[in-house]
């Protein structure tokens, strides 16, 4: 078990693209810890650094107090998951899984042992004569798993856990892993592009875009505090409100309609301000009475998501979306009032796409101060 | 990359480039050389040869027995090769294509065992075959007597040679005729196509590329073919003396080594000609997906 | 009834005129096709039916005949001094120049696969051309030279590294195809656990490419085994001889060639390289770059 640290980590391609590019990151022992974003954004490129297999340009990585950065994958302590699983075809799961004491020199007998005991936990009794081939996805990811933990490493890497199970066995396997997690306490970093398995695995994630890292944080903290408008439209199954805007006396106007001022925001910008505002479609609410500070708007589309709906509504050029109960659903055509809680919108600076906030302009001002 | 680095690579690799660098390059370099020199198999210029400039280039240019081996050849090339091996393949490919069944078994089965029996021993097939006195042939016309190795030397090489090398061909054109994507096949039907316009207006069209492999491949092979030697002997008194016999002719038993070798350059410079064809035909047509699996590597790259 | 009788009198729908002109054109077509291949069948089956009866006809002649079933020409190798012994020759050769191709086309190819050398497919072609216009016909006299002057004149290593050199860039080229095909994340998760190239190489890539190599294998076999001209070049004596060129001299050196040797010799000289042939055939069918032979 092991921290990871990494300072300014750079990862260049002949040709001068980077696809990690100056990454500062500081993952605790036994966290949890999701690299998310686009496809693109360097998230790969980042763990496989981590992992060795690829060479680093630039900077350092240390697992636990080791300077691992010029060591060789194999003597780094990690283990990990391919997204393809990269089972051997040509052998059974219990020398899959052995493989690595293979490489260690330990005898068969030994090797046979860890084996079974590691496939005992990994409900894989009674499969350990079959080839990869004969299994089902999930066994499949099951025995991935078995083999990397089988040497019990520091640190253990998934690229992109889940992508290969199909949908309703991923929401099972997700459970399983978070479980296993827990119990081997491992420090793990996972790869992913999906925003809700990151949500609902990590105990902290990181968003990456163009090789840097965009915002840390915990689930709560990114889902409801995005850093910048970029991970704000990139959390969240439905994507988050985001409306050109200004501040005009304290309050945000957003083209005929005045919204009150995000909490966050009091304090932090200007009057005149060119702003984004936005909002959450689950925080969002609907009345069919004038509402002071709502949006009247008119329902345009009604999509059904089974216990709720997502409602798409019409505010002169501005388009809208709510999720709202199942009993609260509106009739397409019908006009109301959006209901905006102040304390659940935010404001972004139009140029910078980062977040306005109060508090963290006071931090900043004070970083700016003692910086030399 | 994959935890072998440059010199491990390097390790891996230079075995296999050695024993390629000595005994494929080094040869072909060292033709030009050799061409240049008197050297002999026996006698005094077998221990010191002399370097004779372009004397050899001089003698082959002018002798008639060259010019008449280049002609063979061409004409062998041109109707055993390109009009015997190919058309027949690709008629048998074309026959076979939509038959199933015993039939097909038979003639895949004898073109192929045609082709992979060892060439002495198809040699010998056809040494039998064409008897003067007791061949099959002559039984089957009855033409007893008939010298056909000694009366028509250069029709029998052909015939020999596309009997043998037909199978290629018959394979090539078999995999092309399958990847012809069946709906356009069915438009053409659809629309009153005969056999024929069919095949000249979908399937030509979508075999081309594999029509000029074949045709490159078949002319570079049956270019440089010694098979024939050991059904005439390149006889009688060189009537079926195609290049690659007329080399070996002039080299081993006539003894004529730097004279042999500056034949061999002539041929290998033919060779790259066809070659270097071959290559052009082969990159316009591979430059496509070569140049989406490079895309897709860079992609991959830059990809997270 | 008289209506049935001025409808047959009458001529016969357009439809019906339509579809009958096809079938009768559809008729032909198919007889010239079955004619065609019957044509085809005695072409190519008539030299070959010798090799089927010769060998087992108590008297054989040079033409095609019933045989007259025996097995005795068999007999006749074991009597002939050099026979048995250049199947043996042609063995070594073979097996040799299988080792020494598939163990360096092996590791020469997964490097060129794995490792972005500049120029590394360039090189590859380049190779490849050069096997394809340097065959021993056109590079015999240097090659024969090289031979003697490395001293190596009438042994079977001889053979066995022109031939391995003049093969190689092909049996990189298929195996790189096959090594290309293996997902580098297999290599990658050996990788991590601490394996080092040559143990990634046994336990992971060797294993998984194991159908390539086999068709390499075969593919080299082939051509070795039917392989004349190098041989011939470069072996002079008889005890040495593979048994391409001994066959060879059975027909051109002793007068009256012996047939019941010369068939029965023919036949097993023959028959591993047709029974090879179909094998590979029918296991991994006609994928790999013209076939087999070349």
């Amino acid at each position: 078990m092991a921290a990871i640290t990494t300072h300014a980590l750079v990862k260049e391609y002949p040709g001068g693209v980077r696809g990690v590019d100056g990454v500062d990151i500081a993952i605790a022992d036994g966290e949890f810890f999701a690299l998310l974003g686009p496809s693109g954004c360097g998230k790969t490129t980042l763990l496989r650094s981590i992992a060795g297999l690829e060479t680093i340009t630039e900077g350092q990585l240390l697992i636990g107090d080791r300077d691992v950065t010029r060591l060789e994958p194999g003597q780094r302590g990690v283990a990990m998951v391919f997204q393809d699983y990269a089972l051997f075809p040509h052998m059974d799961v219990a020398d899959n899984i052995a493989y690595p004491l293979k490489i260690r020199r330990q005898p068969r007998s030994a090797r046979r042992g860890v084996a079974s005991e590691v496939g005992d936990g990994l409900s894989l009794t009674g499969l350990m004569e079959r080839r990869p081939g004969q299994l089902s996805g999930g066994q499949q990811q099951r025995v991935a798993l078995a083999r990397a933990v089988a040497t019990r490493p520091e640190v253990l890497l998934l690229d992109e856990p889940l992508s290969n199970l199909d949908a309703r066995l991923r929401l099972e396997a997700r459970t399983f892993l978070k479980e296993l997690q827990r119990e081997l306490a491992v420090t793990t970093v996972f790869v992913t592009h999906d925003q809700a398995e990151a949500l609902a695995l990590a105990d902290r994630i990181a968003v990456m875009s163009a090789g840097k890292l965009i915002q840390v944080g915990t689930p709560r903290e990114v889902f409801a505090k995005p850093a910048t408008t970029f991970v704000a439209g990139f959390i969240g199954s439905t994507p988050m409100n985001l409306l050109a805007a200004r501040v005009e006396g304290g309050q945000v106007r957003l083209g005929s309609a005045v919204v009150p001022m995000p909490l966050d925001a009091v304090g932090a910008v200007t009057d005149g301000a060119e702003v984004v505002w936005g909002a959450r479609p689950e925080y969002l609410g609907w009345s069919t009475t004038a509402v002071e500070g709502g949006v009247e708007a008119e329902v345009t589309v009604v999509e059904n998501l089974g216990a709720s709906v997502l409602v798409t509504a019409v505010a002169g050029a501005d388009r809208l979306q709510l999720v709202l109960g199942e009993d609260d659903e509106p009739a397409p055509g019908s006009r109301g009032w959006v209901t905006v809680p102040p304390r659940r919108t935010l404001l972004f600076d139009a140029e910078s796409g980062r977040r306005l906030d109060a508090e963290r302009a006071r931090e900043d001002a004070v970083a700016v101060d003692v910086a030399p | 990359m994959a935890g072998l680095g440059r010199f491990g690579a390097g390790a891996f690799v230079a075995p296999a480039l050695a024993l390629i660098g000595l005994f494929l390059v080094f040869p072909a370099l060292w033709t030009i050389y050799l061409g240049m020199t008197d050297y002999r198999l026996t006698g005094l210029q077998a221990v010191d040869p002399s370097f004779v400039g372009l004397d050899n280039y001089e003698q082959i240019l002018g002798d008639p027995a060259f010019w008449r081996s280049l002609r063979l050849t061409l004409v062998f090339v041109l109707a055993s090769g390109i009009v015997g091996q190919s058309l027949l393949g690709f008629a048998i490919a074309w026959a076979l294509r939509r038959l199933t069944g015993w039939l097909k078994s038979v003639v895949e089965t004898l073109v192929l065992a045609a082709w992979v029996i060892p060439a002495s021993v198809a040699s010998f097939l056809w040494i039998a075959l064409l008897d003067r006195r007791g061949g099959t042939l002559n039984e089957i016309l009855g033409t007893q007597g008939t010298a056909w190795l000694i009366e028509h030397p250069m029709a029998m090489i052909i015939i020999f040679n596309i009997w043998v090398g037909t199978a290629f061909s018959m394979l090539l054109f078999s995999s092309a005729l399958a990847s012809v994507p069946p709906s356009q096949l069915e438009s053409a039907r659809m629309a009153g196509a005969s056999g024929w316009q069919q095949l000249r207006d979908v399937v030509i069209p979508n075999i081309r590329g594999h029509i000029l492999t074949n045709t490159l491949l078949i002319t570079l092979w049956t270019f440089n073919t010694f098979t024939p030697y050991l059904v005439t002997a390149g006889g009688p008194n060189g009537a079926s003396e195609i290049l690659a016999v007329y080399i070996y002719n002039t080299a081993i038993p006539g003894g004529q080594l730097g004279v042999g070798a500056a034949i061999s350059l002539i041929m290998l410079l033919i060779n790259l000609v066809i070659a270097l064809g071959y290559l052009r035909v082969g990159r316009a047509r591979a430059a496509r997906p070569a140049e989406a699996t490079a895309a897709e590597t860079a992609g991959g790259a830059a990809t997270s | 009834m008289t209506e049935t009788r001025t409808t047959a009198a009458a001529p016969p729908p357009l439809a019906a005129r339509v579809a009958r002109a096809p079938r009768a054109r559809h008729f032909v077509s198919r007889l010239l096709t079955v004619i065609g291949l019957a044509l085809l069948v005695v072409f190519f089956g008539v030299p070959l039916a010798w090799l089927a009866t010769a060998p087992f006809d108590s008297a054989p002649t040079l033409a095609v005949a019933w045989p007259d079933w025996t097995l005795s020409n068999f007999a006749a190798i074991g009597e002939n001094r050099y026979a048995i012994g250049s199947f043996v020759n042609s063995a070594i050769i073979g097996f040799g120049t299988c080792v020494v191709v598939l163990v360096l086309g092996a590791f020469a190819s997964y490097a060129l696969s794995r490792v972005r050398i500049p120029g590394r497919d360039g090189l590859l072609y380049a190779l490849l051309l050069l096997s394809s216009i340097v065959t021993g016909t056109a590079a015999m006299v240097p090659t024969f030279q090289l031979v003697n002057m490395l001293g190596l004149i009438d042994t079977h290593l001889a053979v066995v590294l022109v031939v391995s050199g003049g093969t190689l860039p092909t049996v990189i080229f298929i195996l790189k195809d096959f090594m290309d095909s293996i997902p580098r994340s297999y290599e990658e998760s050996a990788r991590l656990y601490g394996a080092r190239p040559w143990q990634i190489l046994r336990d992971v890539v060797v294993p998984i490419a194991r159908p390539g190599l086999a068709f390499v294998a075969v593919w080299t076999l082939v051509q070795v085994w039917g392989n004349f001209l190098v041989p011939y070049l470069l072996i002079r004596r008889t005890q040495q001889q593979p048994a391409a060129v001994l066959m060879y001299t059975f027909y051109t050196e002793s007068g009256q060639a012996d047939l019941r040797l010369l068939s029965a010799f023919a036949l097993i000289f023959s028959i591993p390289i047709i029974v090879m042939y179909f094998l590979v055939n029918r296991r991994y069918g006609f994928r790999f770059h013209g076939g087999i032979k070349s």
